[in-house]
C-alpha cells in the first residue's frame, strides 16, 4: 500500500517542480528579452536627454534666438545655429529635387519597362549603391566630381541659367565644384538608390487587377503608372521621398568633404557653406569645453530633431500604406 | 465627322507621345543611376588598386612626411571595432527581436519600440556619436577603442532587431504550435524552435548590420579617434580605417591620399561582399 502510493506521488511531486522551474525560467526568459527591447527605447530617451542637458548652456546663453542666428564666432564666443541649419535643409532640398525624379524613373524602369530576367539584377544593383559607405561617396566628390563640377558644369550653369534675372544670383561667383551645390549633388546621388528602393517595393503592391484594367481600357504605360500606380502608392512614395530626406539630412562624410566648410549664408549656390553635420564632424574633436562645445550639442538637438520629425512622419506614411495592401489582400 | 476623326487622332498621338517621353526619361533615368554606380567603382579600382600591396597590410599609418606606410593598425583597429559590436550587439538585437516578435505581438509598448527601433534605423549617425562622447568619452577624459565599440552598437542593433523580428514573424504558427503540443515550455519554443527556424534570416541580420557599421566613420571620430600607432588596447584610441581615410583625404602628402583610396576600395568590397553574403544566405533559406 505505501509502495504503490509512494511510487504514484513521486512522479507528481516530480513534475511540479518541472513545472514550477518552467515558469522561473519563462518569466526570466521574458523579462530577459523585455530588457534588451526597452532598452532601445531608453537608449533613444539617452541619447534626447544628453545632448539637451549639454546644450543647456549655449541654450541658456543665447536663448531660442540661438536657432536663428546667423553667427558662429569661436574667438569672441558668439554662437548662433542658423549658418549650419540653413547649409543641412539648402543642401537636402537641392539632394531631394535631383534624386526624387530620377528614383521616380528607376522605381518605373524597374516595375514597369524592365524585362523580367534583367529585373533582379538590376534591381540588385540599385540595392549596392545604397551599400557603399557615404565616406566613398565623400572621396569621389571631392576627387573627381567636384574638379569636373567646376571646370565644366558650373561654367555651364553660369552661362545659361546665371543669366536669367533672380535666379542667376543662385549661380554667382567663382566656380570652384565644392560648395553648397556639389554637396547637394554627392547626396542626391547618395539617397537616390534608397528612394528607389522604396518606391519600386510600394509599385509592386499595386494589385495587378488594377493595372490590367486600365491596359485593358487602352492605357498606355505612362499612363498606368501616372494614374493608377502613383495616387494608389502616394502614401508609400511620400514616406520614400522622406526616408531618403532623413539620410541626407544627417549625412556627415558625403557631406563634409565637398560642402567646403565655410560658416558663412550665401546666396550663391556655388559659395562653400557647412551643414550641422560637416561643422560637427570638423569642429568637436577641437572644442574647448564651454560655450562651443555646448553649441555644438546644440547643433546636434537640433539635427536629431529635424531627422526625428521627418522619419516620424515618413514611417507614418509608410504604415500607412502597409495596412492598405493588408486590407486589400 | 471626320474632324472628330481628326481629333481622335491626335489625342491618340499626343498620349502615345507622351508615353514616349515618359518611358525615355525612366530609361535615362536607370543609366544615370549604374553609370554613376559604374563610374564610382570604376574610379575605386583604379586609384585603389595602385596603392594596394603587401606593405598596406603590414605596415602601419606613415608619419607626416614619411615615404610609404601601410595601413596595418587601421585594418586590424577596425576588425577589432566592428567584432566586439557584433558581439555586443548580436545577443541584445536577437533577444530584443525577439520578444518584439514572441512576447510584445500587439502591445503598444511593443509598438512604440519598433517605431523607435525604425527612427534609430535612420539616426544621423554622427549625433549617435555626440552621445556615446558625452556618455563615455567626457566620463573617462579619453578617446577608446570602447566607446567607438559602444557607437558602433547603437548604430548596428536595430538593425538587428528590426531583421530579426520580420524573420521569425516568416516562421509557421504550426511549428510553434506543434512544440506546445509537446508540453514544451514557452522559452524553449521561442529559443529552440522558432529561432533555429529563423536562423539563416536572423543570420542575414547580422551580416547587414556588420556591413552598416564597417563603413561608418561619422560615430567614430569623437569616440576611438584614431592611432598613430598599431595598438590593441581597447581602453586607448584606437585606429580604423574610415576615420583614417577621412584624415588622410584631407592631407597634403600625396602617399597619405593614396592610402586614402587604397583604404577605401578595401572599405567598399569589404561591405559589399557583405552584403552579397547576406543575401546568399537569405537566398538559400527561402528556398530550403
Amino acid at each position: 500500500m505505501m509502495n504503490t502510493l509512494e511510487s504514484a506521488g513521486a512522479p507528481t511531486l516530480v513534475a511540479a517542480k518541472i513545472a514550477r522551474l518552467q515558469r522561473i525560467q519563462d518569466f526570466l526568459f521574458h523579462r530577459v528579452t523585455q530588457f534588451f527591447s526597452l532598452s532601445v527605447l531608453f537608449a533613444l530617451l539617452g541619447i534626447i536627454g544628453s545632448l539637451f542637458i549639454n546644450a543647456w548652456p549655449a541654450l541658456k546663453e543665447f536663448g531660442p534666438q540661438f536657432f536663428i542666428t546667423p553667427a558662429w564666432d569661436i574667438v569672441n564666443g558668439d554662437f548662433g545655429g542658423l549658418i549650419a541649419i540653413y547649409g543641412t535643409l539648402v543642401s537636402s532640398v537641392i539632394a531631394l529635387l535631383i534624386a526624387v525624379p530620377l528614383s521616380f524613373g528607376i522605381a518605373f524602369f524597374l516595375t514597369e519597362i524592365c524585362p523580367p530576367p534583367l529585373r533582379r539584377p538590376l534591381g540588385t544593383a540599385v540595392e549596392l549603391l545604397a551599400a557603399v559607405p557615404s565616406i566613398i561617396y565623400g572621396m569621389f566628390g571631392l576627387f573627381i566630381f567636384a574638379p569636373i563640377f567646376g571646370d565644366y558644369i558650373e561654367p555651364a550653369l553660369q552661362a545659361t541659367l546665371g543669366k536669367i534675372p533672380l535666379i542667376g544670383i543662385l549661380f554667382s561667383g567663382p566656380p570652384n565644384g565644392i560648395g553648397m551645390l556639389c554637396a547637394g549633388l554627392i547626396l542626391a546621388l547618395m539617397i537616390l538608390p534608397f528612394i528607389a528602393s522604396v518606391m519600386r517595393d510600394v509599385f509592386e503592391i499595386v494589385p495587378p487587377v488594377l493595372k490590367e484594367s486600365a491596359y485593358g481600357i487602352g492605357c498606355t504605360t505612362w499612363e498606368v503608372v501616372r494614374n493608377i500606380v502613383l495616387p494608389y502608392t502616394k502614401a508609400g512614395v511620400i514616406g520614400g521621398v522622406m526616408l531618403g530626406l532623413g539620410r541626407a539630412l544627417g549625412e556627415t562624410m558625403a557631406v563634409t568633404f565637398v560642402i567646403g566648410n565655410a560658416q558663412r549664408i550665401s546666396a550663391s549656390l556655388f559659395a562653400p557653406g557647412s551643414s550641422i553635420a560637416s561643422t560637427l564632424a570638423n569642429q568637436f574633436g577641437e572644442a574647448e569645453a564651454g560655450l562651443h562645445y555646448s553649441s555644438l550639442f546644440a547643433l546636434g538637438l537640433a539635427l536629431f530633431f529635424i531627422t526625428f520629425v521627418v522619419l516620424a512622419f515618413a514611417k507614418w506614411m509608410l504604415i500607412s500604406m502597409e495596412k492598405k495592401q493588408g486590407l486589400k489582400s | 465627322m471626320s474632324s472628330n476623326i481628326n481629333l481622335d487622332m491626335t489625342v491618340f498621338a499626343r498620349r502615345k507621345r507622351a508615353n514616349k517621353i515618359g518611358l525615355t526619361l525612366s530609361m535615362i533615368a536607370m543609366s544615370i543611376g549604374m553609370t554613376s554606380l559604374i563610374w564610382i567603382l570604376s574610379i575605386l579600382f583604379i586609384k585603389g588598386f595602385s596603392a594596394v600591396n603587401l606593405n598596406m597590410f603590414v605596415a602601419s599609418t606613415p608619419a607626416p612626411g614619411t615615404e610609404g606606410g601601410g595601413l596595418a593598425n587601421a585594418i586590424v583597429g577596425s576588425l577589432l571595432l566592428v567584432g566586439s559590436c557584433t558581439f555586443i550587439s548580436t545577443p541584445v538585437g536577437v533577444l530584443a527581436g525577439l520578444y518584439l516578435s514572441e512576447y510584445g505581438d500587439r502591445s503598444r509598448v511593443a509598438s512604440l519600440t519598433r517605431f523607435v527601433t525604425d527612427i534609430m534605423l535612420s539616426a544621423p549617425s554622427i549625433v549617435i556619436g555626440l552621445f556615446v562622447y558625452a556618455l563615455y568619452v567626457a566620463k573617462v577624459q579619453h578617446f577608446s577603442g570602447w566607446a567607438g565599440t559602444i557607437a558602433l552598437a547603437l548604430i548596428a542593433i536595430p538593425v538587428v532587431v528590426r531583421t530579426t523580428e520580420n524573420m521569425l514573424r516568416l516562421v509557421p504558427g504550426s511549428l510553434r504550435e506543434a512544440a506546445y503540443a509537446l508540453g514544451t515550455p514557452k522559452w524553449k519554443v521561442a529559443f529552440m524552435v522558432t529561432l533555429r527556424a529563423a536562423q539563416s534570416g536572423i543570420m542575414t541580420g547580422i551580416l547587414l548590420a556588420l556591413a552598416r557599421v564597417s563603413g561608418e566613420t561619422a560615430p567614430l571620430l569623437f569616440t576611438a579617434l584614431s592611432n598613430q600607432f598599431f595598438s590593441t588596447d581597447m581602453n586607448k584610441p584606437m585606429a580604423n580605417l574610415p576615420v583614417v581615410i577621412f584624415q588622410f583625404a584631407m592631407s597634403p602628402y600625396d602617399n597619405w591620399v593614396s592610402l586614402a583610396w587604397g583604404g577605401s576600395l578595401l572599405i567598399t568590397f569589404t561591405v559589399l561582399g557583405l552584403n552579397i553574403l547576406a543575401r546568399v544566405v537569405f537566398r538559400e533559406k527561402v528556398q530550403g
